[in-house]
């Protein structure tokens, strides 16, 4: 999950951003998703302070993790939205060099995770909903970010997210990076946008790992099945929020009202339900998640060499086998089907 | 100029490699047999090899105390996932040479006398990374010491998320710390032990939230690739970075322990921390494995009265 900066550097200067895109390119699936991958990284997508300057009402900043500094690549505080309070945590990039330098290009550091934390925290004394929005390429993989325990700040993060007691909606609104993503979006329910992506690494850092180049970004991001729309197939993600036809950079008010509508209809449900429910669901939600079987075999594991008496006993045993025709063959267990699925 | 004798020694890198090992750290050649005798530590210069599962938990845990649990868990494709090979070829590669069907296994046993759920990762099955199925294995180690409120102790080796199951990997870092979240609020202790390597995704979920951290020296523990820090951020990445002794510097590991005093150490913290349990624990020791019958056996009782009544009324 972390070697996600390779080959970024192309990315930054060269700016695929202003050229509107189609998402669509039916002919090629691999230059379909990448497609998505850039619309994800467009610069000019609405981040968490542009959304909120359509959708809130009111918005107060709270700055600070109360231990170290202030992380600008985090913004958190308290606002209103259509009439109801609640807490807003997400991850902001900037639109231009300047801003994107200021805010280290979204990639926060222990402080700005330790300032989550305290302002939802806030939002569960405060009997207020958690609303974050998620848009990283990933957590800063810095000396100094290691130095003040990113991996620490990033576990707790998501243990408080777990069993908070409050409504948390959460939306991945661009690059859903791996852990730096995950630590501010654990919530009851998780909506995407629909040229979001969400991965466990970066394409181009898969693609190093893996295929030993990050040129072959392109077929890692195929790979991994990162668009909002395999997530919701994964049930990683519970709804797709549809985009203006060419992607959110080109219209953020019907953007924004489009997140707007979905997360209040969402808040709404999730504060009919009792809060201990509520929890134990979200719980049970992550539980859930994963796919594996469970095979009924005992553990053959004998990984030492047979000793000469048993080659012998082996030999003789596989010959009345073979003549006989029955009798188990304990290498034939990983073929047979799973005994019990859980997906 | 000296004449140069003819050597009747064997070369160096003639050293049957079934017999003799080189330390990658100090290049000496040890003998396979004084390594073992060693716990798989340098006699030179004090280097850690990485350990199998199966030894790490002979290392640690009373002699023919440790019972696995689920041990037929194996991971799924939810991807389809292929790179230069296919992700079930992969495991399977990983199977064959390991002998595990994953890469933890986990069980109950006892360290000192006290009984402890443990979980215990393998380098050595694909990087140790963590998918679906070692997600479940330490959430399902973490809910079973809750029910038995007995420490868990968790032995990471492992270079993060698996990637080849996507954000379903991912996924199980909520899955991990939401069981081991649970454990904390109940008082129950997690110990967990950091050895070479502990990265990524395990050191930013569980690993890092253990009640105590120890670690094993010189043990890679770190979020981000050593190389992507160095390469994608400019400045010198400081001596030792990323070692459990710079963890320790910067206050997020307790110990830093030689593994010889390892076993020792845990006797020592399980002592302390053990929850102490009035005595119905000869009572409790049973229960879990059957507890779903009992609970259905209950409900049955319960149900049955009720609906003849219903037939009555």
């Amino acid at each position: 999950m972390v070697d996600r900066l390779i080959g970024r550097t192309g990315r930054r200067g060269s700016s695929a951003t202003d050229l509107p895109r189609e998402p669509e390119s039916p002919a090629d699936p691999t230059a379909a998703v990448w497609a998505r991958v850039q619309l994800a990284r467009n610069l000019h997508r609405p981040r968490t302070l542009e959304l909120l300057a359509l959708i809130a009402a009111d918005f107060v900043e709270l700055h600070g993790d109360r231990f170290f500094g202030d992380d600008p690549a985090i913004v958190a505080g308290l606002a209103r939205i259509d009439g109801r309070r609640v807490v807003v945590v997400g991850q902001q990039k900037g639109a231009e060099t300047d801003e994107n330098i200021r805010r280290n290009f979204g990639m926060p550091h222990p402080e700005g995770y330790r300032k989550a934390m305290r302002v939802m925290e806030l939002g569960e004394r405060l009997g207020l909903p958690i609303v974050t929005f998620v848009d990283v390429p990933g957590a800063h993989p810095g000396a100094d970010s290691e130095e003040r325990g990113i991996a620490e700040a990033i576990a707790r993060s998501i243990a408080l997210m777990t069993r908070l007691r409050t409504p948390i909606v959460t939306v991945i609104t661009g690059e859903g990076g791996s852990g730096g993503a995950l630590a501010i979006a654990v919530g009851d329910v998780v909506l995407a946008l629909e040229n979001a992506v969400y991965s466990v690494i970066s394409p181009e850092g898969c693609a190093s790992i893996l295929w030993r180049t990050p040129d072959q970004a392109p077929a890692a991001a195929l790979a991994m099945r990162m668009t909002a729309a395999d997530q919701l197939q994964l049930g990683v993600v519970d709804e797709v929020i549809p985009e203006p036809h060419n992607g959110a950079h080109t219209d953020h008010p019907a953007t924004a009202a489009m997140v707007k509508a979905a997360v209040l209809r969402h808040l709404d449900a999730l504060e009919r339900r009792p809060l201990d429910e509520l929890v134990e669901a979200r719980y049970r939600r992550y539980r859930a998640l994963g796919a594996f079987t469970t095979i009924d075999v005992e553990p053959a594991a004998i990984p030492e060499r047979p000793g000469f008496t048993d080659r012998l006993r082996n030999l003789l045993g596989g010959a009345t086998r073979a003549a006989t025709g029955t009798g188990p063959n304990p290498a034939r267990s990983y073929d047979e089907p799973p005994a019990r699925e859980e997906v | 100029m000296p004449i140069k004798l003819p050597s009747f020694r064997q070369r160096r890198d003639t050293y049957p490699s079934d017999l003799w090992t080189q330390c990658p750290a100090c290049q000496e050649m040890l003998f396979n047999k004084q390594l073992e005798k060693a716990l798989r530590v340098c006699s030179n210069c004090g280097h850690h090899f990485r350990l199998s599962a199966p030894v790490r938990l002979n290392l640690l845990l009373d002699p023919d105390s440790f019972v696995e649990q689920d041990p037929g868990l194996q991971s799924l494709d939810p991807l389809g996932f292929v790179d230069l090979k296919a992700y079930p070829d992969r495991v399977a590669a990983a199977q064959a040479t390991t002998g595990l069907r994953d890469a933890a296994v986990w069980g109950l046993g006892s360290i000192g006398g006290r009984q402890v759920v443990i979980c215990v990762m393998d380098f050595s099955f694909m990087g140790g990374s963590m998918g679906s199925v070692v997600g479940e294995k330490v959430a399902r180690s973490a809910e079973a010491a809750l029910d038995r409120r007995v420490p868990l102790v968790i032995v990471s080796a492992s270079g993060g998320a698996r990637m080849q199951e996507g954000t379903l990997s991912l996924m199980q870092l909520v899955k991990t710390v939401a069981a081991t979240e649970r454990l904390r609020l109940a008082g129950v202790p997690l110990i967990s032990v950091m050895s070479d390597p502990t990265t990524g995704g395990v050191f930013a979920s569980f690993a890092a939230l253990g009640d105590v951290n120890l670690a094993e020296p010189n043990a890679l523990i770190g979020f981000a690739g050593a190389r992507v820090s160095a390469g994608t951020i400019q400045g010198e990445l400081p001596e030792g970075f990323q070692r459990s002794e710079f963890l320790f510097n910067h206050g997020f590991v307790d110990r830093v322990v030689h593994r010889s005093d390892l076993r020792d150490e845990l006797i020592r913290l399980v002592a302390l921390m053990a929850p102490e349990v009035p005595d119905a624990s000869a009572d409790n020791g049973n229960i879990p494995a059957f507890r779903p019958l009992s609970f259905l056996s209950a409900l049955a009782e319960r149900v049955i009265p009720e609906s003849g009544e219903a037939d009555r009324g």
